[in-house]
């Protein structure tokens, strides 16, 4: 039989996706459980004209993507969660003089170092943002590798037509596992030249720029208050747009559901199979989805079937952080509960299947 | 068939990792879909190993996996684990030359190998885990053997190409 996919490692896939993406420039430090991005990269990205530097430290390999991002180049970083709250400077710095960036977070449990199995206790982190001052950075949060070679492949561009950093949030199982994935095509990539034309704002040096004299500046200091206001709401305008243009949802079994779940990743997974229990047991549940952390997708609780729902779980790897988004989204229209292991303990889907009848129960 | 959930289980060096790719590469090679998940952390040679494989006919939910239709143990300790979390009915292969005891249950499907023999016989002990992997293949039928026959070819290429001729035999339990 012939098949177009092959079976690739979730951190191999992911930097493979980033290239097909055009992505040519890696900055990274190794961290577990997304080491295999940067080894992949320093292997494959110079076969493609590419560069990869491993950084002295994140904070290093952030600011060369400030640089990089500056300069006009299609600029790919990963780590993981305590390597990822290192960038927080860089990212709120790269949001301010609106860089584009493609950034990965194979996220693992914390806080502080931390231990290297999955998490999702960055939630807070990587949708409130680690840095100073008013920014957003999108965030989007795959279930499958497959999922997350999309998402990459379609987050290079995205991150130029915003002019902001692009944030993937995988855990570590996603990271570490294999399946099946569809490798997408190569993207063309731009030429220096074309990089001052398309990237009218980059500082790509006048050589490439056909005689514009123009100058170009990228930055992030504005010492008149009137002047850092008026460029605060610019940009906000930007995430205004961003909230209607970007949430993505997946919903499942939402109609006549007694119990929904919310989940993300690896955890959306496990609730998908306790529902799958749960139906056997004769109690319907469903499952929202969000692929968009920020902008959450509040329109996927408009779905759910107020006739017969009676609560509401948010499934996490964490102390329960998404649940704040979620009791946002319903206003108070359904009762909220959590189902959670943290610090790299994963829940099976029994065990999550049983927190809900113990909810429902409670309920009566 | 509708899904198999199996557990690979051994010490660092055994291939366990290897078994379980090898299943879901051909699983995938079938047009199945398929899950690979190892256990990562500190590891190192003779540290304990285990992977899980989900195959099935429909999109896998869920890769993690709490009970098992088929486990392959290489060593006591992986037998002391992951015996218990065999579905009734379900196959347990176990590695009989270095486990020195026999299963508990009797409401699953036991196969010893004596993997240390057969791959002496074939003058390589490197080959144990592909001994196993036939005794696998063979007894469930997860997978059909021909498939497993392109993944070596997908797998063993240049110089080791020269290896696929004893994996087969290996794997043929010949």
């Amino acid at each position: 039989m012939i098949t177009d996919k092959v079976l690739m490692k979730g951190n191999e896939a992911f930097a493979e996706a980033a290239i097909r993406g055009g992505a040519r420039l890696y900055f990274g430090y190794p961290i577990t459980p997304q080491s295999e991005v940067p080894e992949y990269m320093s292997r494959e990205l110079p076969k493609h004209g590419g560069c990869f530097v491993q950084a002295e430290s994140e904070l290093g390999a952030i600011n060369m993507a400030y640089g990089a991002g500056s300069a006009g180049g299609t600029v790919f970083i990963s780590s993981s969660s305590p390597g990822i709250a290192l960038m927080q400077e860089g990212m709120s710095f790269l949001c301010s003089a609106e860089v584009p960036l493609l950034a990965m977070n194979v996220s693992r449990g914390g806080p502080g170092i931390g231990g290297i199995q999955p998490g999702q206790a960055d939630y807070y982190q990587v949708t409130r943002g680690g840095g100073n001052g008013d920014y957003k950075i999108p965030v989007f949060a795959p279930a499958s590798i497959q999922e997350a070679v999309d998402l990459l492949y379609e987050g290079t561009d995205m991150a130029q037509y915003w002019r902001n950093p692009i944030m993937i949030l995988a855990d570590g199982m996603i990271g570490q596992m294999m399946e099946p994935v569809r490798l997408p095509e190569f993207k063309p990539v731009l030429a220096p030249n074309e990089i001052a034309g398309k990237r009218d704002w980059a500082c790509t040096g006048y050589a490439d720029r056909g005689g514009d004299q123009n100058r170009r500046v990228v930055k992030s200091l504005r010492m008149q208050p009137e002047k850092l206001e008026e460029h605060v709401e610019k940009l906000f305008k930007k995430y205004a747009q961003m909230e209607t243009e970007l949430a993505r949802y997946e919903s499942e079994n939402l109609k006549g559901a007694e119990i929904v779940f919310v989940a993300f990743g690896t955890t959306a997974r496990i609730c998908r199979e306790a529902c799958e229990i749960l139906a056997s047991q004769g109690i319907k549940a469903g499952l929202i989805r969000p692929i968009s952390l920020w902008p959450f997708p509040e329109k996927a609780f408009d779905e759910i079937d107020f006739s017969t729902t009676k609560a509401v779980i948010s499934a996490e790897l964490s102390m329960g952080q998404m649940i704040t988004d979620v009791k946002l989204a319903l206003n108070g229209r359904l009762p909220v509960f959590l189902a959670h292991r943290t610090g790299g303990m994963v829940p099976t889907s029994p065990e999550v299947a049983q927190r809900a009848k113990a909810v429902l129960e409670g309920l009566k | 068939m509708s899904t198999y959930k199996m557990f690979f289980a051994g010490s660092g060096g055994q291939g366990v990792l290897l078994m379980g790719q090898m299943i879901a590469q051909a699983a995938m090679l079938e047009g199945k879909e398929a899950t690979f998940l190892p256990s990562y952390g500190p590891e190192m040679r003779g540290g304990t190993a285990n992977c899980t494989v989900v195959v099935s006919d429909k999109p896998v939910s869920c890769p993690l996996i709490y009970e098992a239709d088929i486990a392959v143990v290489m060593n006591l300790p992986s037998m002391d684990k992951f015996e218990p979390m065999v579905k009734p009915g379900g196959w347990m292969f176990y590695n009989e030359s270095i486990i020195d005891r026999k299963p508990n249950r009797d409401d699953i499907k036991a196969v010893a190998v004596d993997l240390a023999a057969r791959s002496a016989k074939l003058g390589n002990d490197k080959v144990a885990n592909m001994v196993m992997l036939g005794e696998v293949v063979r007894g469930t039928q997860v997978v059909q053997p021909e498939t497993i026959f392109k993944v070596f070819e997908e797998k063993f290429t240049g110089k080791k190409a020269a290896l696929i001729p004893l994996n087969k035999q290996a794997f043929l339990g010949e």
